[in-house]
């Protein structure tokens, strides 16, 4: 059982990541900390692409040099995917700014106190 | 002709560079830019939906950057994809009409508008499944944009928690895809679906089946995000309700429709009907995931007091409905989808902007508000009753069409639990829209109907009017033109419904076999 999971390391790593980000996500109360939350969870998924794109002495594919060969593309997307989520964090920082901006508050239980005196 | 798929991405995707670069210039100039885009968008999806229904079951490829297929990013246009795209180009024009006098009318706002029809166009053409991935993230983001821009504090809470369950979706989407790129090798659909088939994905058992199974269910999970199918809905009325009323209708119109397209391309394009008939489980998750919404979004929709949110929780059970749909699987079910998403688009789209043309009327935005609305604003209420009945699914208009196929593909697939749940949401329907046209044709209105509206915009909604972008004048002939279109397309479409179904037969046929 351990060994299984200890050659797996990599794949281990990436759903702990998906769940700490999902716990965050949820139990956080400060919304700055729900969007690191949801970096993380990003962050995990990312890994798993380049976890299974890894090959044991694996080379860059050119001509020059020797096989086996890596697959450049999962590293690709996730270069994209990584964009993605930089756009993602830059917009949500946007909306608590205007959040603090009206409220005067980023904690979720005051936020909802607030509102409901509006 | 392959050579003018392209453009159905890249005419919005300029018109938001010109028009935010025109704001630099000249501020407010940011409509036109976007008429003239979302008609040049207009017309190259009229000639592409031209052109693939003129070979049916054909389809107009075009291999991005003169790749070889498999490698290169392709775009497809069929039948069904040229329906969805010609929908997109023509709800955000006639949105535009809405627009005009409803605000926002910021430069930024037109160009975030544009980019949203692009993202929603790529989803529509893209044959690749990661470029499906960064459409629909473009899509998300432009569509989080724009429900924040609403001035009020609301428009910001709702945007992001949008945006956290959004991407929580989308993850999970990319997730599945990284799934079925493990087992296969590659992202183009077309061909990801005959790998999938010839390494075993589809039998029930071994490693191979479980990597298919896993990439299916994180796919189609994260998809239910995006359609908004209960439990996953949670984002979606805080979205329409806090969103200004432009935005919702154009939003409710849209996002969740390609969201729902997308669902359908990925579970026959990709994984075909034979990997369902082989995981009862996965199966299992679409008529599940259809039932709940259906029944609950209903049971919710009664519960609102907001006439958005009511509205709101409406497309909760309608979608629920399009995955019912897609899980009967045969051809007359999945022309019922397609016919039942172009009926909702118009029908929810135009009882978004009727209740907004309302609200700016009026200044009724609750159900007990629309007491004796027909008095106040004659046109407002005459659209929303005509759209909500159409929504009911009453003869001749498009939501009987839709709903027709379904549920004559669940009789032809002897799915009679599902059946029952498809009349029945009829009657559901029935109960949330029955109280309000009964509200505001068979009732007096509220004695002090001249106070409220002053009250109501002052106190609740909005402390600073110029900075909304929302205009003082009331309501303009562009807002009731596009209510009364809606409407009268409601009805319009129902007609030509059946020989539509006719002539997407062969793109279905195509897409199961």
């Amino acid at each position: 059982m351990i060994e299984t999971l200890a050659a797996k390391d990599y794949y281990v790593a990436t759903f702990l990541l998906l769940g700490i980000g999902t716990y965050v996500m949820i139990a956080a109360g400060n919304l700055v900390k729900k969007v690191i939350g949801m970096n993380i969870f990003q962050t995990g998924i990312f890994l798993f692409f380049i976890a299974a794109a890894y090959v044991e002495g694996g080379n860059p594919p050119l001509l020059t040099a020797e096989g086996p060969y890596v697959s450049p593309l999962p590293h690709v997307l996730i270069l994209t995917a990584i964009v993605v989520g930089v756009a993602l964090t830059a917009v949500a920082l946007g909306m608590i700014v205007r959040i603090y901006a009206e409220y005067g508050t980023l904690e979720e239980d005051t936020l909802q106190e607030v509102r409901r005196s509006d | 002709m392959t050579d003018l798929v392209p453009f159905a991405v890249a005419v919005p995707i300029l018109g938001s560079l010109v028009a935010f670069a025109a704001g630099v210039l000249r501020s407010k100039s940011g409509w036109a830019v976007a008429v003239a885009a979302s008609v040049a968008q207009l017309a190259v999806a009229g000639t592409l939906a031209v052109a693939a229904f003129a070979a049916p079951g054909d389809r107009i490829e075009y291999v991005v950057g003169g790749f070889e297929v498999p490698y290169g990013i392709e775009l497809v246009v069929d039948g069904l994809s040229a329906t969805v795209l010609v929908l997109v180009a023509a709800v955000s024009l006639g949105v535009l009409a809405y627009a005009r006098r409803a605000g926002p009318r910021s430069n930024p706002f037109y160009a975030t508008y544009l980019l949203l029809v692009a993202g929603l166009s790529g989803m529509t053409v893209t044959g690749d499944l990661f470029n499906m991935y960064v459409f629909l993230e473009i899509t998300g983001l432009a569509a989080y944009a724009l429900v924040a821009s609403g001035d009020r504090g609301r428009s910001a809470v709702a945007a992001l928690k949008y945006l956290l369950v959004g991407t929580v979706g989308a993850s999970l989407f990319l997730f599945g895809i990284g799934y079925a790129y493990i087992t296969t090798g590659t992202l183009n659909m077309a061909d990801l679906a005959e790998k999938l088939a010839a390494n075993g994905g589809l039998a029930a058992t071994g490693e191979t089946a479980l990597l298919t199974q896993a990439a299916f269910v994180l796919i189609v999970v994260g998809l239910f995000v995006k359609v908004a199918v209960f439990p996953l809905h949670t984002w979606q009325p805080d979205a329409y309700a806090g969103a200004p009323d432009t935005v919702s209708g154009l939003i409710s119109a849209l996002v969740s429709t390609v969201a729902a397209y997308a669902l359908l391309r990925v579970v026959y394009t990709v994984f075909g009907t034979g990997f369902l008939d082989a995981n009862p489980v996965a199966h299992g998750i679409l008529v599940g995931g259809a039932v709940v919404s259906i029944v609950v979004g209903s049971l919710l929709a009664v519960s609102q007091s907001e006439v958005k949110r009511m509205l709101a929780y409406s497309s909760v059970s309608q979608f629920g409905l399009i995955v019912a749909a897609v899980a009967i699987g045969n051809g007359t079910a999945l022309v019922g989808a397609a016919v039942h998403l172009i009926g909702h688009a118009v029908m929810k789209g135009g009882l978004f902007l009727s209740a907004g043309l309302v609200a700016t009327e009026t200044g009724a935005r609750t159900v007990e508000e629309f007491d004796g609305l027909v008095k106040r604003s004659p046109v407002g209420a005459g659209a929303f009753g005509v759209l909500a009945v159409s929504m009911v699914g009453v003869p001749p208009t498009i939501g009987f069409a839709g709903k027709w196929y379904i549920a004559l593909g669940a009789v032809e697939a002897g799915a009679w639990s599902l059946l029952a749940v498809i009349v029945a949401s009829t009657l559901l329907t029935l109960a949330y829209f029955a109280r309000l046209v009964e509200r505001m044709f068979f009732r007096e209105p509220a004695p002090q109907p001249a106070v409220q509206r002053a009250s109501t915009t002052n106190a609740t909604e909005n402390p600073d009017p110029v900075a909304d972008g929302g205009d003082a004048r009331g309501a303009s002939l562009g807002m009731h033109a596009t209510v009364v279109a809606a409407a009268v397309l409601a009805v319009a479409l129902g007609f030509v419904a059946f020989g539509y179904g006719e002539l997407l037969q062969p793109t279905i046929d195509h897409l199961l076999s």
